[in-house]
Order: C-alpha cells, then sequence, then structure tokens
C-alpha cells in the first residue's frame, strides 16, 4: 500500500521535478542537461515579452480577485436570508458557473462580447460629443477580469457560504441585544469568524486567474497573459527559458497554496465550519 | 435599510456579474448556433437548422472525445482509489493532513505547464529512450492517445482523489469491525462494506473528472499533436482559425446537451446505488 502510494507521488511530482531540474540546464538544447546555470531565469527576467505578460497576468488576477471576493462575499452573506425561488436560481447560476468547461465560457464571452462591443461602439460614436474621439470598447484586460472573476466569485460564495452556514449564529444574536448596529456586528462578530474562507477565497481565485489559459486564451483580445504567451512559446518548442519561467509560475502558486490550505484548515478547527 | 433591501444590495453585484458574464453569452451561443455564418466569418442572423446537420463533419471530435473522456475517468478512478483508501484508512494520520495537501497542490497549480512537462517525459529523449535502452524497442508515445490518457490521468487524479477520500474517512470504522467479529476476511469486508459506503465519492469523483474532460483542450493540443483531438480543439479551430461562429456555437451546444444528458442519466442512475451524493467539491 505505502509503495503504490510513493508511486503515485512520483507521478505526481516527477514531471514538476523534471521542468524545474531543466531550468537550470546550462546548455541551450532543451533536451540534453549540460551543467547547472540560472542564465535561463536571467533571460526570462531580462525579456520585455515575458515581463509584460507577467503583469497582464499579475493585473487581471489581483483586480479579479479583488471584485470576486468583494461581490462572492456579499453574496454569501446575502443568501443566508434568501429562500424559494430566487435562492434555487441563483444557487443554479453558481453551479452553472463552476460546471461548464472553460472552453464553453471562452468561446461565449468571446461572441456575446464582441457582438455586444459591434453593436455598442456606433452608439457611443454618435452620443460622444462632436471633436471628441469616442472610447471604443474591445476586448482586453476588462474582459479578462470579468470573465476570471465570474468564476472566481462562484467559488468565494461556495467557500465563504459554508463558512457562515458553520458559524455560530448566537454570537450575532448576542450582539444585536447588546444594542450594536447590523454593521458593528458584521464588523466585530461576523468578519472575525469568517475572514480565513474570505482570505482563501481570494488566494484560490487569485491563483484560478493567474494559471488559466484556457478563458484567457478567448478573451484577451491583443493582451497576452503568461499562459498565453507559454502556450504559444510551447508550439514552437521547448525552450530553457520556458522551463525558467514555468518554474517560477509553479513556485508562485505552491507558495500561494500552501498559505491558502493553512489558513482554510486553521479555519477549520478552530470554527467547524467546513468550506468542503 | 429594511433587511429585504439589504439582501437585494447584497447580491445585486453577483446577480449582474452573472447575468452579464454567464446567461447572456450562453444565450448568445444559443442563437448564433441557428444562424448562419457571415461571409467575412462571424455571425448573420437567420433560424436554420444547417449547423446542427452538419455536426457529423467533427464527428472524430465528438468520437474521441466519447471514446477517451469514459477511458480517462475510469483510469484515474483505478490509479485514484488505492491511493485514497491508503490517506484515508492505512496512513498515519499525523501524516495525513500534509499528504493530502500534497495530492491537491498539483490540481491547482498551473495545468499548462504541468503537462508540457510530459513533452519531455514522453518525447525521444524520454521515456522511449529507456525503454530502448533495455533493449525493447523504441516505441512511440508522444502524439499518440496513451500520451493524452497519461496527461489527463495526471491532470485529474486529485480530482478524483478527494471526494473518495472523504467519504472512505467518514466511513464508520465499527461496522468494518462488526463485519470482522462475524467471520468476514479482510477482502470481503473490503467488498460488502467499505466499497459500496464509498460510492458516493466515487460517483462525485467520476461526475467531476468526466465533465472537466468533456470540455478538454489543452493536454490533447499539447500531447496529442494534432492527431489526438478532442471537442475542445474542434472550437478552438472554429472560433480562432476558421472563424465560423455558427456553427462553432453549435458544436458548444451539441457538447454541453451531451454532457446534460449523460451527467444527468449518471446521476439518476448513481442515486440507486450509491444512496445520495456527496457535494464535496476541491478545496
Amino acid at each position: 500500500m505505502r509503495i503504490y502510494a510513493l508511486a503515485v507521488y512520483l507521478f505526481l511530482y516527477i514531471p514538476i521535478a523534471v521542468i524545474a531540474v531543466f531550468s537550470f540546464n546550462a546548455g541551450r538544447y532543451a533536451a540534453q542537461l549540460q551543467g547547472f546555470s540560472t542564465q535561463w531565469y536571467g533571460k526570462a527576467l531580462a525579456n520585455p515579452f515575458v515581463m509584460e505578460a507577467l503583469q497582464t497576468s499579475v493585473t487581471v488576477a489581483l483586480a479579479a480577485a479583488t471584485l470576486a471576493t468583494l461581490a462572492g462575499t456579499m453574496a454569501a452573506l446575502a443568501l443566508q436570508g434568501v429562500t424559494g425561488r430566487p435562492r434555487v436560481i441563483f444557487d443554479a447560476l453558481l453551479y452553472i458557473a463552476v460546471m461548464v468547461p472553460g472552453i464553453v465560457i471562452g468561446i461565449s464571452t468571446l461572441i456575446a462580447l464582441v457582438t455586444v462591443f459591434d453593436w455598442l461602439n456606433p452608439l457611443l460614436a454618435a452620443l460622444w460629443p462632436a471633436g471628441w474621439s469616442a472610447p471604443q470598447l474591445h476586448l482586453g484586460i476588462g474582459s479578462l477580469i470579468a470573465a476570471h472573476g465570474l468564476f472566481a466569485m462562484a467559488l468565494v460564495v461556495i467557500i465563504v457560504r459554508a463558512r457562515v452556514a458553520g458559524m455560530d449564529r448566537s454570537l450575532i444574536e448576542a450582539s444585536a441585544d447588546l444594542g450594536a448596529t447590523p454593521w458593528g456586528t458584521f464588523r466585530q462578530v461576523t468578519l472575525p469568524q469568517i475572514f480565513p474562507a474570505i482570505l482563501a477565497g481570494f488566494l484560490l481565485s487569485f491563483t484560478f486567474s493567474f494559471d488559466d489559459f484556457i478563458v484567457a486564451f478567448f478573451v484577451a483580445g491583443s493582451e497576452t497573459t503568461l499562459p498565453i504567451y507559454v502556450f504559444s512559446s510551447i508550439r514552437r518548442g521547448v525552450t530553457p527559458e520556458i522551463n525558467a519561467i514555468g518554474t517560477m509560475v509553479l513556485a508562485v502558486s505552491l507558495l500561494i497554496l500552501v498559505v491558502a490550505q493553512s489558513i482554510l484548515q486553521r479555519g477549520q478547527r478552530k470554527g467547524g465550519g467546513s468550506a468542503a | 435599510m429594511t433587511p429585504r433591501l439589504r439582501t437585494t444590495l447584497l447580491l445585486a453585484p453577483a446577480a449582474i456579474w452573472l447575468l452579464a458574464m454567464l446567461v447572456l453569452p450562453l444565450v448568445v451561443v444559443l442563437v448564433f448556433s441557428f444562424g448562419e455564418r457571415a461571409a467575412a466569418g462571424g455571425y448573420s442572423a437567420a433560424v436554420t437548422l444547417e449547423n446542427f446537420a452538419n455536426l457529423g463533419a467533427r464527428w472524430t471530435a465528438f468520437q474521441n472525445t466519447l471514446v477517451l473522456a469514459p477511458v480517462g475517468t475510469a483510469l484515474c478512478l483505478l490509479i485514484a482509489y488505492p491511493l485514497a483508501y491508503y490517506l484515508a484508512v492505512r496512513c498515519d494520520p499525523k501524516w495525513r493532513t500534509l499528504l493530502l495537501i500534497l495530492v491537491i497542490v498539483p490540481f491547482w497549480t498551473s495545468i499548462l505547464i504541468r503537462s508540457y512537462a510530459w513533452i519531455y517525459l514522453l518525447g525521444g529523449q524520454g521515456i522511449p529512450k529507456l525503454v530502448s535502452l533495455l533493449g525493447l524497442g523504441s516505441p512511440r508515445l508522444i502524439n499518440t492517445p496513451f500520451a493524452v490518457l497519461t496527461g489527463i490521468v495526471y491532470g485529474y487524479l486529485p480530482l478524483m482523489v478527494f471526494p473518495i477520500f472523504v467519504s472512505l474517512e467518514r466511513l464508520d470504522k465499527r461496522l468494518l469491525e462488526a463485519s470482522a467479529d462475524l467471520g468476514s476476511p479482510p477482502w470481503r469486508s473490503f467488498l460488502q462494506v467499505t466499497l459500496p459506503l464509498s460510492m458516493p465519492g466515487v460517483a462525485t469523483g467520476c461526475m467531476l473528472v468526466f465533465i472537466l474532460l468533456m470540455g478538454e483542450f489543452l493536454i490533447p493540443a499539447i500531447l496529442g499533436g494534432g492527431k489526438v483531438f478532442f471537442v475542445g480543439n474542434a472550437l478552438v479551430d472554429l472560433f480562432l482559425q476558421s472563424r465560423n461562429w455558427p456553427f462553432g456555437a453549435a458544436v458548444a451546444v451539441a457538447l454541453v446537451l451531451i454532457m446534460l444528458v449523460t451527467v444527468t442519466l449518471y446521476m439518476r442512475f448513481t442515486r440507486r446505488w450509491a444512496g445520495g451524493r456527496d457535494d464535496v467539491s476541491l478545496m
């Protein structure tokens, strides 16, 4: 049994190790190890295309995760008091947002936004005061944030709602009985209890957006995120530079995940509300 | 502020987001799937079933998906179950959390980067070279269904392990003691107690993996080399290369319909022997 488990862990981690090992390869041929070097990290970090893609990815991930966490937490809190048909519809939409394949979300967002923009742009141009150039709506950072944020928000609602359900309701009632305003109760009683779930939701949202390729591939317009850059580079052949980028991306995601996991686990031990 | 107004205001951003970025796009796809391709690509309004009648043109993609998604799911299950069993029942509880996190973490890191690592392992300098050094010939692995299945199992294994682990961990250990006391050998206790009681987790894991596999694009694109392609790859081609949006929309609608039908049938079928479903998500 133990040997079997070990084999599966090797299966899960050897490919990651291979990328890390080859990223320190001195030679420029991707398939042969020729000594240790960190030159590819330097090359990757000095490559303006990589840095631009990294900046786009970080901007999108931060914005999407922040907005998703705000909207998702608000919705998770409000859904406590919602029953009947609105609740069923809301739950169904959240479920669909998580379950519909990314590729279907990607293409539908692409054609919907392009269609809406084609219809809105002439309208904007007509409404804009003469002499000023009207803004042109197009796919880019905004559509990336909106599309990534959708999935992330559904994720935040699911995680935070589980925590809200496991919360000690008597404390909220006590706080109200003692004369606290709803806002005061939220800030001093509810928020400290659900904060681990909110933070974990934010971190997972960030990781999702930062790693996502398939949705971004469709809605990025002329922007390039880091996964899009990596994908188009792999198409031309794997290079040590790409391995260096891959290793850095994996390292960052691993770090964020370990933090998110330990927050969730600690939150569970303290509060007992299981966030799935 | 009345509680009702407060609830409405709190829900508004999420509701608007869901409407604008989920409901609207899905409706547009449905409408487009009945349309015609404009001369320059894109969409021209029409109501026709022609796109659906032409679905046969992409039959290979549907066929590959409908064969490789269930096979991939089954392989994931076969490999994941013993591991989940080990984690839930056999391993030292001291290490359980760490080992579990080690299974989950890869799922949340870039599938793109993890998949392309297999280009090394399955490419000419990787496993085939090892095999040929052992004098067993030189098999061609990359760009084959085998490579795609390896990538699939590698990518989705964590998603299968987790729900099975949860249902095994919840299992009442006293039932196993009772079964042993009544004279069952361990293998019979496993078949008659453990396995049936872990079925909800198995059902959840299979469904999650199957749904994600139906929409897979990256793994066949990276490890299938254009020879093994899924519906997802056909969609990318239709939307980004040939810009045949209405036909692409019809393919997408057909894909979602197939998913809905299989999942509904599957849930109806499993509910009978699984007795309810464990609603667990990863993390």
